[in-house]
C-alpha cells in the first residue's frame, strides 16, 4: 500500500487535502459553496476542450476555472449572484457537452475527469498539483485579515476601504487555482465535497477562527486518507469514501454542537435557578 | 425558409417528442424557476438536479424504473437539505452543499457499479447529459402528469408562498408557516427538477429553471407576469434550440451534430446577458407606456433584492 504508484497518491491526495482544507474553511465562512462547485465542474468542459483540440488539460482546466471565476465575479456585480453562478455553470457543462460530442473520447475518462482517479496519479502529475498548492495557499495567506474582515464584519471591512466584491474575485480565483490543480486528482465533483465537509464540520466544533481553520485541514486529510485506504482495499471510487468519511464528521460535528447547547442551556437554566 | 428547417424536421417523430417534452418541461420550470429565482435558491434548485440524477443512477443499478430514482432522489435530496436548515438564509448554503457532496459521493459509487458490473456502455454519459431526442416516448404521459401536479401544488400554495417569499415577518404576522410553505416548495421544485432532469438532462434542467426565471425578473415587475414572460422565454428557446441541433447535422463537417443542450443553454445564456442590455429595458418601458399599463398594486419584485 505505500509502495510504487500508491506513494504518488499518498502524496497528491495529502497536498489535495491541505488546500482543500484551507480554501474550503473561507467557502464556508463566506457561503461561497455554490461558486466552488460551479468552477470545477465548469472546469471539467475546459478539460474536455483541452482533450479535443490536443493540448494539455491542465490548461483547459486552467483557463476554463480562471473564466468561471472572472465570469461569476464579474456578472454578481449587476444580477443575483447565485441565479448567476447557476447560468455560468450550465453555459460552461454545456460547452462541455459540445466538446464531448465532437470527440472520441472513451467513458472512462469522462468518469475520472468528473470522480477523480487518485490511485492513477502519475509521477509527473505531482510539481503542478504542489506549486499550485503552494500559490493558492500563499494567496490565502495574503489575503487572510481582508477575507475574515468581510466575511465576518462586512461593514468594518467598507469602512477600512475595502471593496467586497473585489475580494469576492480575489478569492474566487484562488478557488479556480485549487480546482486546476485538484480536478485531475479528485475529480470535480469530489473537491466540491472535500471543500465543504470538512470546514463546515470543523466550525460545529470551536468559533475560534484559527481552530476551526486547523481542524478543518485535519478532517480533510483524515477523510483523504481513509478514503484511500478503502478505495485501495475495495477498488471502489474514492470519492464516494471522501462523501461518506466527510459526511460522517459533519453529522458528528453537529451531534457536538447540539450537545454543548443543551449543556449550556442547562447551565443557563441552574444560574438562573440559583439567583431566584 | 428552406434554409432555417433543414429536411425532415417536421416530420420525425423524434423531433415532434421533444418538441412536445421541451415545452411541458419549460414551462414547469419556469413557474417553479421564478420562485426559486425570488426565493434565492438557485443552489438548492441545482443541487438538486445532481441528486435526482444519484437517485436515477441508483435506479438504474437497483434495475427499478429510472423516473422513480430521479423523483424519489430528488424528493430525499429535498427533505435532507430542510434537515440540514436550508430554511435559514445563514445555513443555507451549507446545507445545500452538504447533501449535494453526499449525493455526488453515492452517485460515483453507483456510476461505478453501474459500468463495471451491467454491459452497457453509455450510462454515465446518458445520465449525466440526457438527450431530448431519446426520449422514450411511453414517459410522456406521465410526465405531463406529474407537471400538471406540480403546478397544481404551486397553485395551490401561491399566496403564501409569495407572502413568505418576500417577507418573513409579513408572513409570520399572518400566521403562515413558513417552515411548511418552504418544503412543499422544496418538493415541488424536486419533482419538477427530477422530472426534467430525466427528459432533458441535468444541464438543462438547472439552464430551464433559473435562466428563463432570472431574465424575466430582470424585465418584468409583477411575479404574475414574470411567470408568463420566463414560460415564454423557456418554450421559445427550447424549440430554437432543438432545431438549430437538428440542422446542426448538417452543418459540421463530421457527422456528429452538436448537442440540444449546447444550444438551448447558449439561447438562455445569451438571453440573460440580453436583458441586462440598457437598450431592452428601453423598449420595455417604451411598450408599457404605450399600453398604459399602471403602476402594480401587488408584491412588486425590485422590492425582493434580498
Amino acid at each position: 500500500m505505500f509502495s510504487g504508484f500508491m506513494i504518488n497518491a499518498w502524496q497528491a491526495g495529502t497536498i489535495v487535502a491541505v488546500v482543500a482544507g484551507v480554501v474550503g474553511f473561507f467557502v464556508v465562512l463566506r457561503g461561497s459553496a455554490f461558486p466552488a462547485h460551479a468552477i470545477p465542474n465548469g472546469a471539467f468542459a475546459g478539460a474536455a476542450g483541452a482533450n479535443l483540440i490536443g493540448i494539455n488539460p491542465l490548461i483547459g482546466l486552467g483557463v476554463f476555472s480562471l473564466a468561471a471565476a472572472l465570469g461569476i465575479g464579474g456578472l454578481s456585480r449587476r444580477g443575483r449572484p447565485d441565479a448567476v453562478t447557476a447560468l455560468a455553470l450550465v453555459m460552461m457543462l454545456a460547452l462541455g457537452a459540445a466538446f464531448l460530442s465532437q470527440s472520441t473520447q472513451y467513458e472512462p475518462e469522462i468518469f475520472s475527469l468528473l470522480f477523480g482517479e487518485i490511485l492513477g496519479v502519475s509521477t509527473s502529475q505531482i510539481l503542478p498539483v504542489a506549486v499550485l498548492g503552494i500559490v493558492s495557499i500563499a494567496c490565502v495567506a495574503v489575503l487572510y485579515r481582508r477575507l475574515l474582515l468581510t466575511s465576518i464584519a462586512p461593514e468594518m471591512a467598507a469602512a477600512r476601504g475595502l471593496r467586497p466584491q473585489t475580494i469576492d474575485t480575489a478569492f474566487l480565483i484562488v478557488v479556480a487555482m485549487a480546482t486546476t490543480m485538484t480536478v485531475p486528482v479528485v475529480g470535480a465533483l469530489l473537491i466540491f465535497t472535500l471543500m465543504i465537509g470538512p470546514p463546515a464540520a470543523a466550525r460545529c466544533f470551536t468559533d475560534r477562527t484559527e481552530r476551526a481553520l486547523g481542524l478543518s485541514v485535519a478532517f480533510a486529510l483524515v477523510t483523504v486518507w481513509l478514503a484511500i485506504v478503502c478505495s485501495y482495499k475495495t477498488n471502489w471510487p474514492v470519492g464516494f469514501f471522501v462523501s461518506t468519511f466527510s459526511l460522517t464528521f459533519f453529522l458528528a460535528g453537529r451531534l457536538f454542537q447540539t450537545v454543548q447547547m443543551r449543556r449550556s442551556a442547562l447551565a443557563i437554566g441552574s444560574v438562573v435557578l440559583a439567583c431566584s | 425558409m428552406r434554409t432555417l428547417f433543414e429536411p425532415g424536421f417536421f416530420a420525425s417523430a423524434p423531433v415532434h417528442v421533444a418538441l412536445a417534452i421541451g415545452a411541458v418541461t419549460a414551462i414547469v420550470s419556469a413557474v417553479v424557476g421564478v420562485f426559486t429565482v425570488i426565493r434565492s435558491q438557485s443552489f438548492a434548485g441545482h443541487a438538486l438536479t445532481d441528486v435526482a440524477t444519484t437517485g436515477g443512477s441508483g435506479a438504474f443499478y437497483l434495475g427499478i424504473s429510472p423516473l422513480l430514482g430521479f423523483i424519489g432522489g430528488g424528493v430525499i435530496g429535498a427533505g435532507a437539505m430542510d434537515l440540514v436548515g436550508v430554511q435559514r438564509v445563514r445555513s443555507r448554503d451549507m446545507a445545500t452543499g452538504v447533501v449535494l457532496g453526499s449525493a455526488s459521493g453515492l452517485a460515483a459509487l453507483f456510476l461505478y457499479l453501474d459500468t463495471t458490473q451491467s454491459a452497457t456502455t453509455g450510462a454515465t454519459q446518458q445520465i449525466l447529459f440526457g438527450s431530448i431526442f431519446t426520449v422514450d416516448p411511453s414517459t410522456i404521459p406521465l410526465v405531463v402528469i406529474l407537471s400538471v401536479v406540480t403546478l397544481l401544488a404551486i397553485g395551490l400554495i401561491y399566496r403564501p408562498l409569495l407572502i413568505s417569499s418576500f417577507s418573513a415577518e409579513l408572513a409570520r404576522a399572518r400566521g403562515i408557516n413558513a417552515r411548511g410553505i418552504g418544503l412543499v416548495f422544496m418538493i415541488a421544485m424536486a419533482v419538477a427538477v427530477g422530472l426534467s432532469s430525466i427528459a432533458v438532462g441535468s444541464i438543462l434542467s438547472t439552464a430551464l429553471l433559473i435562466g428563463p426565471a432570472a431574465t424575466s425578473v430582470r424585465l418584468v415587475t409583477h411575479v404574475r407576469s414574470a411567470v408568463i414572460v420566463a414560460s415564454v422565454i423557456g418554450v421559445v428557446t427550447a424549440w430554437l434550440g432543438i432545431l438549430f441541433a437538428y440542422d446542426s447535422y448538417y452543418w459540421m463537417p463530421s457527422t456528429q451534430g452538436l448537442p440540444v443542450s449546447f444550444f438551448i443553454v447558449a439561447l438562455i445564456f445569451l438571453s440573460y446577458l440580453a436583458s441586462g442590455l440598457p437598450v431592452v429595458h428601453r423598449t420595455i418601458e417604451w411598450l408599457r407606456g404605450s399600453f398604459g399599463r399602471s403602476p402594480s398594486r401587488t408584491t412588486s419584485l425590485s422590492s425582493a433584492a434580498t
